[in-house]
């Protein structure tokens, strides 16, 4: 039997960032959220035992329960489909604060090149830059227009940084608090690379420098440098997360009621409008319906894309025909980069998870591709996020992985490695999309989303150009050794990469071209807005969690346009 | 009982079985009593939350999964040659690495319960990762009794009585999938072994292994700080007494 509840004003799925932004500015403009999130409620208090690398790097115990719900994978579509049966290349959250919770806090703003992609390659490179099988498209928004919306998103999380980034779109207002700490390992690598001609700068960082109250009166502390932020919560309140944000502000309108355990199964749809959100109670069992004027799709990239498949809502995406744009232009990152071991031990367990020194020469088009067989490229950088033990083992190529010279290695090199690293752009490929699959099924009985995704010629050339300049630079800073990573050949969803999963529900200028206009409105139905980095038409060089907070922003204010005036925004 | 009583009894024990006074003793009674320090006194400790985690005045540790004790001496063996006793310092047994898998595997960890484990199973490509009905548990149970079963065949030995180059030897021969097992293969029971050592060396020692931090002191990895701002912009290289949860 499933009750249905009293209709709200607007309804999110998932409490992360875009979720906790859309309730925030929703419930300041004087609208009732209620926000559904399939996890449980968890913030600063939980987190005072977090140095526990095991419980949360390892078995990662703030990740999502896959026992309950996961994806499918292949690399091709001659493959067959099989469950992801264990956490690997990349970390589904789940719970308050989403991936805010668990990220390291490196927030950039995408390059302006990102926006316009198509019409710059081709203005620059021709129309036969790339192959017909990459989908690059214009994202229908502009840097120029997204960036108010990017200042507020630094605003509310009080980004540490030193705007000293000349290869960055123009910005209406410096960071926040000033960069953080430039540690003697920063140092190093800034001289280096500063040396072979590139431009260094300090990350834009979501751990603060300094102590912070943000526009809404929240107060976010500043960071220790204890090491642990990625997979982990911050116990000090340092690391910017939804919890601490948008959440408290959203929560003290007294217009937003998140709800936990609550899982969405799907977006019910009548004629050209939705009107609420199935979701089952996760503890007793019970389904409800959950009447809206408005749903907002807050989740992942994956189920985002899931709730529309399996709630019929829009035209899904035809590898064969090119037809539709539901689960078409899903990307990923490529992470060329190199190690470098030294004689001199460094303190690499001190750190935080957005300290780092990094360039965008090499970044977008701010280098010539004319030689080249790909396009964009890779924001660069040192990090300084904290090694630790169990998952720091650097070791000499064709050394054994186990015994008495791995041991010896492993400990020699633990604060003896450094590495340099670039996060590769994922460029849309007509193979690489995401479906529903047609056998395994999550544990409420809805099937699971399928994903179609390998490594392309682009990804392989762009990994291998942005590597040997990644050992250049180790070189440059003295390293005895350096060893570039080996190119890349296909891709294996069992080691980690990189948790930075795009695509799938892109925004576009048209409806044949994406899932939701620039308001990150469905084209099908106007009351039904999908936001987060399924709206990215290609990823960028970059972190993406900068973009996916400004979008949000740029989201509730086209829900609080629409419940006014009602009908398409564009 | 209380506490202190069965702190009492259990070093009684101790005692009358001659360990603590270092005597010899052979059987069933060694295997338990692997990696634990027999050397040391021990000292009862009032402290719930004491540094290192082990309780060292209980005594022996008990196991939760393995129930055959040669099976626990071929896991013990086998993650000491993983991860060795040198120069550097203590090997996964003195870490007490076996006492931690066999923690882990009665856990949710053994039962993979937060994965989805449900069928068809099918066998998929390396990209694909793991796609075995198995759960660890099941998998540890059968791969240790597979180590035993291929040190017989090849030495006529059990693989604790084998020596460390043979030991050696069949361990590579599960690395590179050479040794037939059922529902999974020996590289896959290998990785998980080999990756449950390290977790084992280099966890919190509250779950068992990192006995008195020695995997970080080794390491030089200083544990749970609350903070580095005073010092992470030095130059030098710190030194830290490394602190457990």
């Amino acid at each position: 039997m499933v009750k249905t509840l009293p209709k709200v004003d607007v309804v999110t799925v998932g409490v992360g960032w875009s979720g906790g932004i859309i309730a925030a500015e929703c419930a300041k403009a004087g609208l009732k959220v209620v926000g559904l999130e399939r996890g449980q409620k968890r913030g600063t208090s939980d987190y005072q035992q977090i140095h526990d690398e095991y419980r949360y790097a390892i078995r990662y115990d703030l990740m999502q329960d896959l026992s309950r719900e996961t994806i499918t994978f292949r690399n091709n579509r001659k493959m067959k489909a099989l469950p992801m049966r264990q956490l690997g290349s990349f970390l589904l959250g789940e719970g308050l604060g989403g991936s805010g919770t668990h990220w390291n806090g490196q927030t950039f703003r995408f390059l302006p090149y990102d926006f316009q992609i198509k019409t710059m390659t081709e203005k620059k490179y021709g129309k036969n830059k790339l192959g017909a099988e990459y989908l690059i498209q214009d994202w229908g928004l502009t840097y120029e227009e997204l960036e108010p919306y990017f200042d507020t998103f630094e605003k509310t999380t009080g980004i540490s940084g030193d705007g000293k980034n000349k290869h960055g779109g123009k910005r209406s207002n410096p960071y926040p608090t000033p960069a953080m700490k430039t540690t003697p390992l920063l140092k190093k690598f800034e001289k280096a690379s500063g040396k072979l001609g590139y431009s260094p700068y300090m990350m834009p960082s979501a751990n603060l420098s300094e102590p912070y109250k943000n526009p809404d009166g929240e107060q976010i502390n500043a960071c220790q440098y204890c090491g642990f932020c990625e997979r982990f919560g911050c116990e000090y309140g340092a690391k910017t997360s939804p919890e601490i944000t948008v959440v408290p502000t959203a929560t003290k309108t007294g217009n937003f009621e998140p709800r936990f355990h609550a899982n969405v199964v799907e977006v019910v749809k009548k004629g050209n409008k939705v009107s609420g959100v199935k979701y089952l109670d996760t503890i007793s069992g019970e389904e409800f319906i959950q009447p809206a004027d408005v749903v907002v799709l807050t989740s992942y990239v994956m189920n985002n894309a899931k709730l529309l498949m399996v709630s019929n809502i829009g035209e899904m995406y035809d590898p064969t025909t090119g037809k539709g744009t539901l689960g078409r232009n899903y990307c990923y990152q490529i992470l060329p980069g190199a190690s470098g071991f030294f004689d001199e031990q460094y303190n690499t367990f001190m750190g935080a998870g957005a300290l780092g020194m990094c360039f965008d020469d090499l970044n977008g088009d701010n280098f010539d591709h004319s030689d080249l067989k790909f396009i964009h490229g890779a924001n660069v950088a040192l990090t300084q996020t904290g090694t630790r033990p169990i998952g720091t083992n650097p070791i000499l190529p064709d050394t054994p992985t186990w015994g008495a010279e791995f041991k010896k290695q492993s400990i020699e090199n633990y604060t003896r490695s450094l590495g340099v690293g670039g996060q590769g752009a994922s460029i849309p490929h007509k193979e690489n999309y995401l479906s529903l699959d047609n056998v395994y099924k999550d544990s409420y009985g809805v099937p699971l989303l399928q994903m179609t995704y390998n490594f392309t010629d682009q990804d392989r050339a762009l990994h291998k150009h942005i590597s040997k300049k990644c050992g250049d630079i180790l070189k440059e800073m003295g390293a005895k050794t350096v060893v570039v990573n080996s190119e890349i050949d296909q891709y294996n969803i069992v080691p980690y990469q990189s948790t930075h999963n795009t695509g799938g529900t892109v925004m576009s200028l048209t409806p044949e071209e994406g899932v939701v206009n620039n308001y990150l409105q469905h084209w099908d139905a106007d009351n039904l807005f999908v936001v987060g980095a399924g709206n990215f038409s290609n990823n960028s060089g970059y972190n993406p969690t900068g973009t996916v907070g400004a979008l949000a922003y740029r989201c509730a204010e086209g829900i609080i346009k629409y419940s006014k005036k009602g009908g398409s925004l564009v | 009982m209380s506490e202190e009583g069965k702190n009492l009894s259990r070093r009684d024990f101790l005692k009358t079985t001659g360990i603590a006074t270092g005597t010899l003793v052979g059987g069933g009674i060694i295997g338990g009593l692997i990696g634990y320090n027999t050397n040391k006194k021990s000292k009862p400790s009032k402290n719930a939350n004491n540094t290192t985690g082990h309780d060292e005045h209980t005594g022996v540790p008990a196991r939760m999964f393995f129930m055959s004790q040669t099976d626990f001496q071929v896991l013990s063996n086998a993650t000491e040659r993983i991860f060795p006793k040198d120069n550097l310092g203590a090997g996964a047994i003195d870490l007490g690495v076996p006492y931690f898998i066999d923690r882990q595997l009665a856990g949710n960890y053994g039962s993979n319960s937060k994965e989805y484990m449900q069928g068809p199973f099918a066998e998929g490509a390396p990209t694909q990762g793991y796609q075995s009905r198995l759960t660890r548990a099941e998998i540890f149970t059968q791969g240790v009794m597979a180590l035993e079963n291929e040190s017989k065949k090849r030495f006529k030995k059990g693989f604790s009585d084998i020596t460390e180059k043979q030991m050696d030897e069949i361990l590579t021969a599960f690395q590179k999938d050479e040794v037939k097992m059922s529902g999974t293969t020996s590289g896959f029971f290998f990785a998980l072994l080999r990756s449950a050592t390290l977790n084992g060396a280099y966890a919190d020692p509250m779950y068992g292994g990192n006995r008195n931090m020695e995997g970080w002191k080794m390491k030089g990895f200083p544990g749970h700080q609350m903070a580095y701002i005073g010092e992470i912009e030095k130059d030098e290289f710190k030194k830290y007494e490394p602190k457990s949860l």
